[in-house]
């Protein structure tokens, strides 16, 4: 009996954190929508988010790009499908790995940070002081963060996209050998439009995921540092077990059929 | 006249853990009403309920005579502005620098220029003490009692009716101390306002009320006038007030008619 309580118990608890994030996305974003607006706090948001993520975001890139390149040739030259290389390339960055690690570490970047810097606030009572000074915390915090989130990851995306292949280039042209000129048909022969929006709408998602998961823990922390710490750790694992799982049932959509 | 503040039997309970048992309380208007008792009392449970930041468990809580316990979106933000609130480590924004943690919620509330608002600020920062040198630092570059002094100024910016004040003195050493009361005593009688404030510093208590009632338990145990507080006849204000090691709060004796 207690082994099935317990089992209902975790259940329970599971459905209970569901709903209250759940209650948390849709506050912040119903009354975000809602004037009065900070723009100011949006720039800062998407400067945050988009521009100092580049140089991680670049440094993912090329090298996700370059090994594949290297990973493919020395796989593909075992039955002589070394033409195929730009191809993986192209397709593996934009469809799957510049979505997918550009998610991960903006979640470690930006996640930790809006959950430190969220939970911080809580813990000295800054948000209750925004609520005194008649100003929504969900409104003033929350939905400038979930806003920059959802519009700034499809653009690093892109330049991780941008890069990637970039980087899958360099190698095939200065260490494999190949010719620059056909190299670069053969990637954008097999480019369809819906490998690079897929992606997109990835970023997107994955935006939306990593920014709701530093504010909903960093809102919710108690405890001072030690309950500021447990909210950054539970913001990234969170944000990253959640990137996954959507990653796999977005691909599934685009793909599956 | 509706009272400023009116509690009429507010209760809260964490879990199973009763913290605010049946509380009545009024403030009239140019009060100054502290309310003193023990670390872990309610105290600061108290004021988050009447400004809306803890829903009570039950009871009714007026502000000018208007329920204010389900009030929420723009009317919260409305009543917001009737209120100031000064928090225990100053709470002051460190993203910001202190002329805009200062001018926050008037630059909320109305159209103001940046000019127009740093002025405001300086002010302010005058009538608290403060050089026009501070102005542009930030938060993090001042001294705890500098801190406490901007969140005071802060609170008064916006011109609102009711200051909460949650222990103004703790963590500054005695002069710094006074400094902050005797700002409190002349920011709320200069501008009329009503206050209510919760400390366990006595010096602190004894300077800014004219009104005082303990908490114990839950439960409002004594209330009166500022100066019968230490002639009180009642056995756990004296035990608090003295600052004694025994008596019946430590003791944990039953009743709270202090006989």
């Amino acid at each position: 009996m207690d082994f099935l309580a317990s089992i209902g118990r975790v259940f329970f608890g599971f459905l209970e954190s569901v709903g209250r994030l759940a209650i948390f996305a849709v506050t912040a974003i119903a009354t975000g929508l809602r004037p009065p607006y900070y723009p100011r706090q949006i720039m800062r948001q998407m400067l945050e988010i988009g521009y100092f993520s580049l140089p991680v975001i670049g440094l993912t890139a090329v090298f996700t790009g370059a090994v594949l390149a290297l990973q493919s040739y020395s796989g593909f030259s075992r039955f002589n499908a070394e033409s195929s290389i730009a191809t993986v390339v192209v397709l593996s960055i934009t469809r799957e790995l510049g979505p997918v690690l550009s998610g991960l570490m903006v979640a470690g970047r930006i996640g930790a940070a809006f959950a430190a810097e969220i939970g911080t606030m809580r813990v000295t009572e800054q948000i209750d002081a925004l609520t005194t000074l008649s100003t929504s915390p969900q409104k003033y915090l929350i939905f400038p963060r979930l806003l920059a989130g959802v519009l700034m990851l499809p653009c690093l995306v892109v330049v991780a996209d941008i890069i990637g292949v970039f980087g899958g280039y360099l190698v095939s042209i200065h260490k494999l050998g190949f010719a620059p000129g056909p190299y670069l048909t053969s990637t954008f022969d097999f480019l369809k439009r819906i490998d690079v929006t897929s992606g997109l709408v990835k970023a997107a998602v994955f935006g939306f995921i990593i920014a709701l998961m530093g504010c909903y823990h960093g809102y919710h922390s108690k405890g001072g540092a030690q309950g500021v710490g447990a909210a950054t750790t539970n913001a990234v694992v969170s944000a990253s077990i959640l990137i996954f799982f959507a990653n796999y049932f977005l691909t599934a959509l685009f793909f599956g059929s | 006249m509706a009272p400023k503040i009116e509690l009429v039997d507010v209760k809260k309970s964490f879990g199973k853990k009763v913290v605010l048992d049946g509380i009545n309380l009024t403030v009239e208007k140019g009060e100054s009403l502290v309310v003193i008792g023990g670390s872990g009392t309610g105290k600061s449970v108290l004021i988050k309920c009447i400004l809306g930041l803890i829903k009570p468990d039950s009871g009714s809580i007026k502000i000018d005579g208007q329920e204010v316990t389900n009030l929420r979106g723009k009317e919260r933000e409305e009543l917001m502005r009737k209120f100031g609130m000064l928090f225990q480590g100053g709470a002051l924004f460190d993203s910001l620098s202190v002329w805009e943690n200062i001018t926050f919620a008037v630059k909320q509330n109305e159209k103001i220029s940046n000019q127009a608002a740093k002025d405001l600020a300086i002010e302010k920062l005058t009538s608290v003490g403060l050089g026009k040198e501070v102005a542009m630092l930030s938060p993090s570059e001042l001294s705890g009692g500098m801190q406490k002094r901007v969140a005071l100024a802060r609170a008064i910016c916006a011109k609102p009716d009711i200051i909460f004040f949650d222990e103004p003195t703790t963590g500054l050493d005695p002069i710094m101390a006074d400094v902050i009361n005797d700002l409190i005593i002349q920011c709320t009688k200069d501008l009329g306002l009503t206050t209510l404030s919760i400390t366990h510093d006595m010096a602190s208590a004894s300077k800014i009320a004219t009104n005082v009632a303990m908490l114990f338990e839950g439960k409002l145990i004594w209330q009166g006038r500022a100066q019968e507080i230490y002639h009180s006849k009642n056995a756990y204000v004296d035990q608090f007030v003295h600052g004694r090691a025994h008596g019946p709060i430590t003791d944990g004796k039953i009743g709270t008619d202090g006989k």
